[in-house]
């Protein structure tokens, strides 16, 4: 006889074989009088009833990922639940993080899986956090590690500097920075495994976005993510007020808000010629008056610092650095980086291919597919083209960090995005550990949960793709 | 070719001079351009746009087109073409999306004509026909092409691309009615500019953005692209669907690619990213570029040859904010850095050698063996009587060896490999066993070694004693001496006729490769050189000639050293008899001090004088009567790395294994990663999987151990219908049905799953082992008599 051995997920050892005795119901042991601690949040996102991830969760190609996902990761995590929503890019999105963090690259795997911890910790994420924790010990990483920043060896801790400033400032990042990590020594960088850090970094950054963004729960088996009394109130600011927005007299309101926008992109795209008196010095004042106001949708400061757990703050070097506008008054503001001057199509693309093959590939398939994802519909209405509306905010994300293009309108930005929305996307992008569930629900108020998922991936996307240009920018100029 | 005489006529008065030189421009340029009579180049870029007069020498400032106060976008230029029909007439495209005419001609400080603000998006490109003087191309960011007719305030004709960016527009050269587009998603479409509503031809020319294009001056149905995907490409458009015929392939994404006037195959190209040199190619040659111009620090990002009609003079722009003129004549050639030798392995073993005619030539021993066994293979390349002036003669020779069988074996290793023991037993006894196998192969200086480790590393009790070191006399004779190689041939005479054709086949090409056979070759060589009867074996104490010891001890003298320090003084069992000889120590380090080389050896010797040194310090006296094993680690790293350094990583990687801790911080992580993966890799060729696996679990070395965690893939078929599962979790695809159903419970299994080999039924481990203590038969009632063991 032959024994064939699979570990597989859930069931380990051979116990596992017997039908369901630990993982049996829980109500069972409920009504037994057990007290079980019970999951705090319900579904995958805290935003996003749970029945709206899995009434939309039937479709073939979704499922057909989700298993994908199982099979491979032994789980499917509340982040692919929630991009599941939007099955083509999670196909891509997957991809990339497979490639990332489990395929051939120059860095040990366990390493990885450190950057990663070092970059979510930066927006004190403790989901992804806690996530990779535990995969950093899967894949035999050094336990000592995980007692914070200042254990882990030099040549991580070297990395904590450009980690600070991608994750908030990433405009200040300067060839000198990459010079530091590159020059020869004992705990020298060397290219291949600076870019891969680079994007593992911009790519947990983001992720973080996304996370806060639409407020993803934790996943069951991690820590704080069951509990026997019911979360504190602040977390969850009660249901019925938000769901509140939908219905009744502010329903109108908001109803009248998506005509209101269809119709003004309908405006901005057949009368572009309309716009031809404007000058090119107003051009340049929009933007300018678009990066300034930015600064005005700050959000309230009210929100209590909450303490951080100390198992995610013990990542964290400089807790207190943190995004800061560009444009202060009175402060010599650095130079507006110009888009058509280095791209990612281009630029950025030639130069990531060229120390990590396959991974230009990947990211630029997932820009791409972001880019242009559309259902063609708004709210309610269908057959919509969005793309105007998709670039306002994929330029106004950019704006926020500073990049311009120059054959944009940004006037059209302040056409397209209400207030609310400005302040959701301005928070998610650059302080994304402050977003709330209030802020969730009050921009968009009439349209559907997946189409808010669809602006967090024009976040995540948008934010990355800025962090990576200017990181990459930085190497060029190192590099020449 | 027969354009080469129309290079002067084309000319005609206007001869062009000058020389390599450049100028500093204020900022980036993104574009250049030349006026017709290729007196004035025009430089564009976001923070400049300015003509230039290329005089004899010099780059001279003639205009400065950027006026105003606060320059708008308009100015910011991501490309500008110069009319070639009109002097007075240049059109830039602008980052936002306007396409601005100037026309020189203007009084006014404000030399712009005409706006065009149509595009919504960065205008990428802009061409002007060739031959009409009115007609404007521009291609841009939203994938719209517009045509221009300069005397109306619109367009004429809008082409919708039906894709994102327009990366390239290109009007032929010769089809009046044509044009190319090339675009990001790596498509090039022809257009004929009367119909708008449609192309006339698309097709794929490369994955990934296709950033440039260029029709051929000359031949009509060409066209040249180049991508990201750093490729350059020649289309022939004369048939029905588009041929590529040439494809070059460089080292980074191509920006800009031009043909060079009146050489039908060459083409210039720069790139867009890391790679700051502009290269000639000729298409027909695409793994070397014929010549390469390496002045700019920065990326290249306009090039232009400076008359339509002038192969010789080249005008870049760069990022680096200087405006250059290369001259031919001053061009790098790579070709003549480049390696012309090439060499290669068949399947079989035999071996291509391929090298400059002149080379093999002057080695004129190597001709007259065009033996039964190998055939060299001599061809010459025809000079094609067309060709370019500048074209490198390439003629070469190719000899193909075949491999001895005796000789090139690579037995010893594979045997090694399977006989060594390496874990699993205390020290000594590896040592010894693998001290044992190596002698068995008549690799004494080997077992030799693995002798003294076990002398140093095992515990006091069980070392046995001295003399050992007397061995390393005799141990020379079979040492690798891998580098003892005559590069030249011996002359022939010497030694037998096979001996001869052996070593003359192997000589230089193997040495390169590997040493493998070397210690056999070497014994030959022995043999021939000396002509003396030296048995391979051990059989010192009759030391005779202070040539044949000399000749030894050079390629000893670490072992040397490393055998004087371990000597314990006192006596051990012999294992062979050996004739204790403490003058020969002496002897030999009078000997290399005036290194006294004579005869035939001479060689050999002069091949390796690396080698001849430190036999002074052996006289140091250590001997003291027990030192810690942790004395000899430095000696131990030294022949560790010897071994290795002489290609024997077998020796270097099992003696890691085997000392384990005890050697493992004295060697640093990179050698030893480097030593296992060679080693990986030798038995991999070999098919030694088994061993090779051992390797890997046994290793230290993180990076090494989880290589058999890495790219490991289980493929699972389904038990129903035998067909590969997809990855569908438990649930076969075709057959619909669960897999791996576990023939008690009925359930899938999950965990174990144990089947009988007869039946193929089986399931959970602990259900079929109940099931089985009951009764006999298989559980899925097949009716098979199961048996568990």
């Amino acid at each position: 006889m032959i024994v064939a051995g699979s570990d597989c997920c859930g069931c380990t050892g051979i116990e596992g074989y017997l039908p369901c005795e630990q993982c049996g119901d829980v109500r069972n042991k409920e009504d037994r009088g057990i007290k079980i601690p019970g999951q705090l949040g319900r579904g995958p996102s805290s935003f996003i009833p749970v029945e709206e991830i899995l009434q939309e969760g039937t479709e073939r190609a979704q499922r057909q990922l989700f298993i994908e996902a199982f099979v491979s990761a032994g789980r499917v995590d509340n982040i692919t639940m929630v991009m599941g929503l939007h099955p083509e890019y999670l196909a891509s999105f997957w991809k990339t993080q497979y490639l990332l963090l489990h395929l051939d690259g120059p860095l040990p795997y366990h390493k990885r899986h450190y950057i990663a911890i070092m970059a979510a910790a930066r927006h004190q994420c403790s989901y992804l956090v806690g996530f990779h924790v535990a995969e950093f010990l899967k894949v035999g990483g050094n336990p000592g590690w995980l007692q914070g920043l200042h254990r882990a060896p030099q040549k991580l801790r070297n990395l904590n500097e450009i980690n600070k400033i991608l994750a908030h400032r990433p405009w200040l990042i300067t060839k000198e920075h990459i010079e530091a990590l590159l020059k020869t020594g004992e705990n020298s960088w060397s290219l291949a495994e600076l870019i891969q850090a680079l994007v593992l970094l911009t790519h947990y950054h983001s992720l973080a976005s996304f996370v806060f963004g639409c407020g993803i729960n934790l996943e069951t088996d991690q820590d704080g993510g069951h509990a026997f009394q019911p979360p504190s109130p602040r977390s969850c600011d009660s249901s019925p007020a938000s769901e509140d927005g939908v219905s009744g007299s502010s329903g109108k309101d908001a109803m009248q808000e998506v005509e209101v926008l269809m119709a003004r992109m309908k405006l901005l795209q057949e009368c572009q010629l309309e716009e031809e008196g404007v000058t090119q010095e107003e051009m340049e004042t929009r933007f300018e008056l678009e990066k300034t106001e930015s600064l005005l949708v700050a959000p309230a400061v009210d929100i209590a610092e909450h303490a951080l757990p100390p198992n995610v703050l013990c990542f964290v070097e400089e807790p207190e650095f943190g995004y800061k506008d560009f444009t202060r008054k009175g402060e010599q503001a650095p130079p507006t980086f110009r888009a058509q001057d280095y791209t990612w199509e281009d630029h950025g693309y030639s130069l990531i291919n060229r120390l990590y093959p396959d991974m230009g590939q990947l990211l630029d398939e997932k820009f791409q597919v972001v880019y242009n994802l559309t259902y063609n519909t708004i709210a309610m209405h269908s057959g919509v083209d969005t793309t105007t509306l998709r670039r306002a905010i994929w330029n106004y994300i950019h704006c926020v960090f500073g990049i311009r293009y120059d054959d944009y309108d940004y006037g059209e930005v302040n056409q397209l995005l209400e207030r609310s929305l400005k302040v959701y996307i301005k928070t998610v992008a650059c302080y994304p550990e402050k977003a709330t569930k209030r802020m969730y629900t009050h921009f968009w108020r009439h349209f559907k949960h997946s189409e808010k998922v669809h602006v967090n991936l024009l976040l995540l996307e948008a934010r990355m793709q800025a962090a990576l240009l200017y990181a990459l920018r930085a190497i060029t100029r190192f590099m020449t | 070719m027969e354009k080469m005489a129309r290079v002067t006529t084309a000319l005609g008065g206007n001869t062009i001079t000058g020389r390599t030189m450049f100028c500093h421009l204020d900022a980036p340029a993104n574009a250049i351009s030349v006026c017709r009579d290729a007196a004035q180049v025009v430089v564009a870029g976001r923070n400049i746009f300015k003509i230039y007069s290329i005089d004899e020498d010099q780059f001279v400032e003639k205009l400065n087109l950027r006026v105003g106060r606060k320059p708008s976008l308009n100015f910011s230029c991501a490309d500008v073409v110069w009319h070639q029909m009109d002097e007075n007439l240049l059109a830039t495209a602008a980052t936002n999306g306007v396409v601005v005419t100037w026309n020189l001609g203007k009084p006014s400080r404000n030399k712009q004509d005409q706006l065009f603000t149509e595009h919504k998006r960065t205008v990428n490109k802009v061409c002007f026909h060739p031959t009409e003087v009115y007609m404007l191309l521009s291609g841009s960011q939203d994938g719209y092409m517009k045509c221009f007719d300069l005397r109306k305030k619109d367009s004429v004709s809008t082409f919708s691309g039906q894709s994102e960016s327009v990366r390239d527009v290109q009007f032929s050269i010769r089809d009046y009615f044509t044009f190319a587009a090339t675009f990001e998603n790596g498509n090039v479409q022809l257009w004929d500019i009367r119909r708008p509503d449609r192309y006339e031809r698309m097709f794929t020319a490369h994955n990934g953005p296709v950033f440039c294009c260029d029709w051929h001056l000359e031949d009509r149905g060409w066209l040249a692209t180049g991508g990201r995907d750093k490729m350059v490409k020649v289309w022939d458009m004369n048939t029905n669907r588009a041929k590529e015929i040439y494809c070059v392939q460089t080292i980074a994404s191509v920006a800009r690619v031009k043909w060079r006037p009146e050489c039908k195959h060459h083409i210039a190209t720069c790139s867009m990213m890391v790679d700051h040199n502009i290269y000639v190619w000729d298409v027909r040659r695409p793994f070397i570029p014929s010549a390469m111009f390496e002045e700019h620090k920065d990326v290249t990002t306009g090039i232009v040859w400076r008359h339509l009609h002038d192969p010789y003079f080249l005008l870049s722009g760069s990022k680096d904010s200087t405006l250059y003129q290369h001259i031919f004549k001053d061009a790098s050639q790579p070709i003549d850095r480049a390696n012309p030798e090439g060499l290669c392995y068949s399947l079989f073993g035999d071996l291509a050698f391929a090298a400059k005619e002149s080379l093999i030539s002057s080695d004129s021993n190597r001709k007259p063996y065009i033996g039964d066994r190998r055939h060299p293979i001599f061809f010459k390349r025809k000079l094609d009587p067309t060709e370019q002036f500048e074209y490198i003669s390439s003629s070469s020779a190719l000899s193909v060896f075949e491999t001895d069988l005796e000789s090139g074996s690579m037995d010893w290793f594979v045997r090694t490999a399977k006989q060594y023991a390496l874990a699993g037993r205390p020290l000594a006894e590896l040592c010894d066993h693998n001290a044992k196998v190596a002698k068995e192969l008549d690799r004494d200086q080997v077992a030799q070694t693995w002798t003294m480790l076990r002398i140093i590393y095992s515990s006091p009790g069980t070392v046995p004693s001295a003399n050992l070191n007397h061995s390393l006399g005799k141990g020379s004779t079979s040492l690798p001496l891998m580098n003892s190689f005559n590069l030249k041939d011996i002359p022939s005479g010497i030694g037998n006729e096979s001996r001869l054709e052996r070593s003359k086949g192997e000589s230089r090409s193997e040495n390169i490769l590997m040493d493998s056979s070397s210690t056999l070759i070497n014994n030959d060589e022995n043999e021939e050189t000396e002509g003396s009867d030296v048995p391979a074996d051990y059989l010192l104490g009759d030391v005779e000639g202070d040539e044949d010891e000399l000749y030894m001890m050079d390629h000893e003298n670490p072992h040397a050293e490393e055998q004087e320090y371990i000597l314990p003084q006192e006596a051990f069992p012999l294992r062979h008899e050996i004739v204790d000889n403490p003058s020969a120590l002496d002897h030999l380090q009078d000997k290399a001090d005036s290194p006294h080389v004579s005869g035939n050896e001479a060689e050999t010797v002069s091949l390796t004088p690396v080698e001849s040194f430190s036999l002074i310090s052996i006289s140091h006296s250590l001997y003291e009567n027990r030192l810690p094993p942790d004395f000899f680690s430095p000696i131990v790293r030294d022949m560790l790395l010897f071994y290795a350094e002489q290609g024997d990583v077998q020796m270097a990687v099992s003696v890691l294994i085997v000392l384990g801790d005890r050697i493992k911080k004295e060697i640093d992580e990179q050698t030893q990663e480097h030593w296992y993966t060679s080693y990986i890799d030798l038995l991999q060729r070999f098919q030694l999987w088994n061993i090779s696996n051992e390797v890997i679990k046994l290793s230290t070395c993180r990076a090494i151990n989880c290589l058999n965690q890495a790219s490991t893939t289980l493929h699972i078929n389904c038990s129903n219908c035998k067909r590969p599962m997809s990855n569908k979790g438990w649930i076969c695809d075709r057959c619909r049905q669960c897999a791996s159903m576990c023939a008690v419970c009925h359930h899938v299994v999950k965990g174990l799953f144990v089947w009988c080999q007869g039946c193929s039924h089986g399931g959970h481990l602990q259900h079929i082992m109940k099931w089985l203590e009951t009764s006999s038969h298989c559980p899925a009632g097949c009716g098979h008599l199961c048996e568990y063991t």
